[in-house]
C-alpha cells in the first residue's frame, strides 16, 4: 500500500552492497532498492544507502527452489507458507515452488490462490504454488489443470509429488493437455508395485538390514517411459528428484534424442548414501531413499555435465513424534531449504565439479525458467529485480538446530560440518537475511505490504 | 555385554563365551530344582509387538529360572493398538523399573532404535525384529549344532570346518540373517539354497555360498540342514507358483533326507510346515534337532539375560 501518494520504491531503504563477487569471479558494488538492482560497479556512491561490507562473500542471484513442501494449508504442524519462508530466505532462497500435497491438495484453483496469498502476506519469498495432476493427488481424475493456470496463480508446474501418476494413459493426457499454456509436468517418478513398502535403496545394505528395497528400475522404468510419452505427444517433462545412476542414463539418452526433458537432483541425493541408514535413525528417511556412492558420483557427474538441469531440496518437514520411531513407522523426507546451498557447496563446488557461475545456472536461473517465473532468476545486473543472496564461502560450520529456520527439524545435516553460509538474502529490494540472521515475521510482512520500517 | 541387538556384532570370543555359559546353564536345567538366584529383583519385560508363543515361554521360563521378576507385555489388545508409540511404550517401562527388555517387534531395526534412543536406560534383547535379525535363534542353533558335534567337549569350541545349508526363504527371515553372522564368525561354512525370488537382490556382501539347486546342496554331504518356515502367504506376493511347487522343488521330502548321511543334522525353527518344507519323516527322525533346539533356546536366553543383566550396568556401560 502507498503513503500519501509516494511510490513504494522512494519509501524503501536503498542498499548498497560493497565489493561482492559475482559468479563469474568479478569484484563490483551493487546497489538497490524496490525498483530492483540500479547500479553497478567500483566505488559506488554510498549517499542515502545503508551499507553492506560483502568482501569476500559471493553474490547470487536469488536462490529459486522449484520442489519444496510447506504443508499449508492442512499440516500447519510441520510447516506454514509462512515458517517455510522463513526457512527458505535463511537458505538464500527467494523463490520457492510449494507442492501440491496439502490438505485439501492444491488441486483447484481456490487453493492455489491461497498458498499465493498466504507467501504474499509473508513476504520472504515468491511461493509460487504447483497443481496437483489428478484430483487429491488420487491418480484417478485430471485436476482441473486450465483453471489453476489462469489462476492468479498463474500455474505452470503440475505434480502428483509424493505419488506418481502411475496410470500412462493419466500421464500421456496430462502430458498433453499441458501444452495448452506451456505447462510441464513434475513426475515423481516411482513405479508402485515395484515399490510397496519400500523402505530404503535395494541393494546389499538392504538385505543385511531386512529392510524391503526400493530398486533403482523403479525410479528409472517410469522416467524411461514418461520421456517416451513426452516424445510422443510433443509435451515437456520435468523429472523431480533423480536419485540413479541408471536414470541419469535415461535422461542423457533422451536429451541426445532431443526430448523436451529436464531433470533436478536433491543436495541430500549429491551428498548423502545409504550407509547412514546403518543406525536406523529415521532422519535419513526419504523418498527416493539414499542411494549408493556410485549414484552420488553418476548424479554430480550428470549435474556438472548438465543431463540434470537443477538443484530441488525437496524440502519436506516432519514434526517430531513422525522420526521418532521405528524405521517402518517414520514418515519419509528431510528439511533442506537451509542447508542447501552448504551442502551442493560441498558436494559439487568443493570438489571442483561445478563453479559459482553453475551454481547461479542449477539453482536460480534453470529452476525459474522451468517453472516460467517471471521476476526470479535473473542475473546480478543493471535492472534486474532485486533477488539476491551473500554467500560466504570461506565460513565452516557445525550444522545446527539454530541454523534452522522453519518449524520442524528434521534435518540429516545436524552435527555434521558444511561450508559456507548464507550472509544475506534480499527480496524485492529489501532484506529476509541480515548478517546471517532472519529478520523478523512483522519487519518482513510491514516491508512485503509497502510500509516503510525504521531503525 | 550391554545389549544384544543383532549377532553381527558379535566377536567369536564373545560368542563362545556365551555359548560355555548356555552350557552352565545347561546343566541346572538337569537339576531337581531348576532355578538360580542370579537376577533376583531384578525385572524383565517381554515385549512383544507380535505374537510369537514360542519365544515368548522360552524368555520367559529363561528369566524364570535366573530368579526375575518377569512380566509380559504383549502390544496387541493393549494402549499400543491403540497408536501408542515405541517411544512411550518404552518410558513406561523405564518408568515401572525395568532392567531388561526382550523386544520382538514387526520393524526391522526397531531394537537397535529402542537401545539408541536414551528413552530407557535397561539392557536390550532383540527377540526378532522385522526380517532383520534374531540373534538368541542363531545362538541356540549353534549351541545346537556344538553339542551334537563335540558333546561332552563343547566348550571352548567353535564350528570350524562344519558345512551349514540353510533353505527356504532367506530374503524374509531373520533366523537367516543372524546364522549367517553367527555360524560363518564360529568357522562354519554356510550355503543358502532358495529361488532366486526369495534370496536378496544383492547378497555380495554375505560371506555364503548361494545355489538354487537344493538337490545339489543335499549331495554336497553338508553336516547341518536347516529348514526355514515358508509361509503361504508368500505364494501370493508371486514369490513362487505354488505350495506343491515349492515343496517338490525346495522342500526336504523323504527322498532328499534319505541321501543325506547318518551323522547329519536336520534343524528347523519351528513351527513347522510338515509336508511342504519338510516332511514328518525327516523332522522326527534321530538326526533332527527340532525339540533340542526348544530345549536349548531356554539355556543360551539365561545366558544372553545373565550376561546383560548380572552385575551392575552402570559398569558395563562404560565398556560397551
Amino acid at each position: 500500500m502507498s503513503i500519501d501518494g509516494l511510490q513504494q520504491h522512494e519509501l524503501q531503504e536503498r542498499w548498497l552492497i560493497r565489493g561482492a563477487t559475482l559468479p563469474d569471479g568479478t569484484s563490483t558494488d551493487i546497489r538497490l532498492d524496490g525498483r530492483g538492482i540500479t547500479e553497478l560497479g567500483i566505488g559506488l556512491s554510498q549517499s542515502g544507502a545503508s551499507v553492506i561490507d560483502a568482501e569476500g562473500l559471493i553474490a547470487l542471484p536469488g536462490l529459486v527452489d522449484l520442489h519444496a513442501h510447506l504443508r499449508e494449508p492442512g499440516y500447519e504442524h510441520s510447516e506454514t507458507v509462512l515458517s517455510g519462508s522463513r526457512a527458505a530466505a535463511r537458505g538464500g532462497f527467494t523463490s520457492v515452488f510449494a507442492m501440491a500435497n496439502t490438505l485439501p491438495a492444491q488441486d483447484t484453483a481456490g487453493v492455489v490462490e491461497q498458498v499465493l496469498a498466504l507467501g504474499e502476506s509473508a513476504g520472504y519469498v515468491d511461493v509460487q504454488p504447483i497443481g496437483a495432476v489428478t484430483v487429491g493427488l488420487a491418480g484417478k481424475q485430471l485436476a482441473e489443470l486450465g483453471a489453476m493456470a489462469s489462476s492468479k496463480a498463474r500455474v505452470r508446474v503440475f505434480s502428483d509429488d509424493g505419488f506418481c501418476v502411475s496410470d500412462p494413459l493419466l500421464m500421456r493426457r496430462a502430458l498433453e493437455y499441458v501444452k495448452a499454456f506451456d505447462g510441464v509436468i513434475a513426475q515423481h517418478s516411482q513405479e508402485p508395485r515395484l515399490t510397496e513398502n519400500a523402505q530404503m535403496n535395494e541393494g546389499a545394505l538392504s538385505g543385511e538390514l531386512g529392510l524391503v528395497g526400493w530398486p533403482a528400475v523403479a525410479e528409472e522404468s517410469i522416467i524411461a517411459r514418461d520421456v517416451l510419452l513426452a516424445e510422443h505427444v510433443g509435451s515437456r517433462l520435468h523429472v523431480c528428484h533423480v536419485s540413479t545412476a541408471g536414470s541419469v542414463d535415461v535422461i542423457r539418452w533422451a536429451k541426445a534424442r532431443g526430448i523436451n526433458v529436464t531433470a533436478e537432483v536433491t543436495p541430500h541425493h549429491l551428498l548423502l548414501t545409504e550407509d547412514l541408514v546403518r543406525g536406523y535413525d529415521a532422519r535419513f528417511k526419504v523418498n527416493p531413499p539414499l542411494r549408493s556412492r556410485e549414484d552420488v558420483q553418476a548424479l554430480r557427474a550428470g549435474l556438472a555435465d548438465g543431463t540434470i538441469d537443477i538443484v530441488a531440496t525437496d524440502h519436506a518437514p516432519h514434526p517430531v513424534e513422525s522420526k521418532d520411531c521405528e524405521w517402518d513407522a517414520a514418515a519419509n523426507g528431510m528439511v533442506g531449504l537451509e542447508s542447501a546451498l552448504s551442502v551442493v557447496h560441498a558436494a559439487v563446488v568443493a570438489t571442483g565439479l561445478l563453479d559459482w557461475a553453475d551454481i547461479e545456472r542449477v539453482l536460480s536461473r534453470t529452476p525459474a525458467r522451468i517453472g516460467r517465473l517471471v521476476g526470479q532468476g535473473n542475473p546480478i545486473a543493471v535492472g534486474s529485480p532485486a533477488e539476491l543472496t551473500l554467500y560466504d564461502p570461506a565460513a565452516t560450520r557445525v550444522f545446527g538446530r539454530e541454523d534452522l529456520a522453519g518449524t520442524s527439524t528434521n534435518s540429516p545435516y545436524l552435527s555434521m560440518t558444511l561450508p559456507g553460509e548464507v550472509r544475506a538474502t534480499f527480496h524485492r529490494g529489501y532484506p529476509t537475511v541480515l548478517d546471517g540472521v532472519v529478520r523478523s515475521s512483522l519487519e518482513i510482512a510491514d516491508q512485503a505490504s509497502g510500509v516503510v520500517v525504521h531503525g | 555385554m550391554r545389549h544384544l541387538l543383532s549377532t553381527k556384532d558379535l566377536s567369536r570370543d564373545e560368542a563362545i563365551n556365551l555359548l560355555d555359559i548356555a552350557e552352565d546353564m545347561a546343566d541346572v536345567a538337569e537339576r531337581e530344582v531348576k532355578k538360580l538366584p542370579t537376577l533376583r529383583g531384578k525385572t524383565v519385560v517381554n515385549l512383544f509387538f507380535e505374537d510369537s508363543t514360542r519365544t515368548r515361554i522360552s524368555f520367559e521360563a529363561a528369566a524364570k529360572r535366573l530368579s526375575a521378576d518377569v512380566i509380559n507385555f504383549s502390544a496387541k489388545g493393549s494402549s499400543v493398538s491403540k497408536g501408542e508409540s515405541l517411544k512411550d511404550t518404552a518410558q513406561t517401562l523405564a518408568a515401572i523399573g525395568a532392567d531388561g527388555v526382550v523386544i520382538r517387534h514387526p520393524a526391522s531395526g526397531a531394537p537397535a532404535v529402542l537401545a539408541a534412543s536414551g528413552w530407557i536406560d535397561a539392557g536390550i534383547i532383540n527377540a526378532g525384529d522385522g526380517t532383520h535379525e534374531h540373534p538368541t535363534q542363531a545362538l541356540l542353533d549353534a549351541f545346537t549344532i556344538r553339542r551334537r558335534i563335540h558333546g561332552q567337549a563343547s566348550r571352548g569350541t567353535g564350528l570350524d570346518g562344519v558345512s551349514v545349508t540353510i533353505v527356504g526363504d532367506v530374503l524374509h527371515s531373520r533366523v537367516a540373517r543372524s546364522n549367517l553372522w553367527l555360524l560363518t564368525t564360529l568357522g562354519a561354512d554356510v550355503t543358502f539354497v532358495a529361488p532366486p525370488t526369495l534370496l536378496p537382490s544383492d547378497t555380495s556382501l554375505w560371506p555364503a555360498r548361494f545355489s538354487f539347486d537344493l538337490d545339489d546342496a543335499i549331495d554336497a554331504g553338508p553336516d547341518v540342514v536347516m529348514m526355514l518356515r515358508i509361509q503361504t502367504e508368500r505364494m501370493h506376493a508371486a514369490f513362487f507358483p505354488s505350495s506343491r511347487e515349492y515343496s517338490r522343488v525346495w522342500g526336504l521330502d523323504d527322498a532328499r533326507f534319505r541321501r543325506l548321511g547318518p551323522a547329519s543334522i536336520v534343524m528347523h525353527p519351528g513351527p513347522m510346515n510338515r509336508g511342504l518344507e519338510i516332511s514328518s519323516a525327516a523332522a522326527d527322525s534321530a538326526n533332527s534337532t527340532v525339540l533340542e533346539q526348544v530345549t536349548n533356546g531356554v539355556s543360551v536366553r539365561m545366558a544372553a539375560l545373565y550376561l546383560l543383566l548380572s552385575g551392575d550396568r552402570k559398569e558395563s556401560k562404560n565398556v560397551d
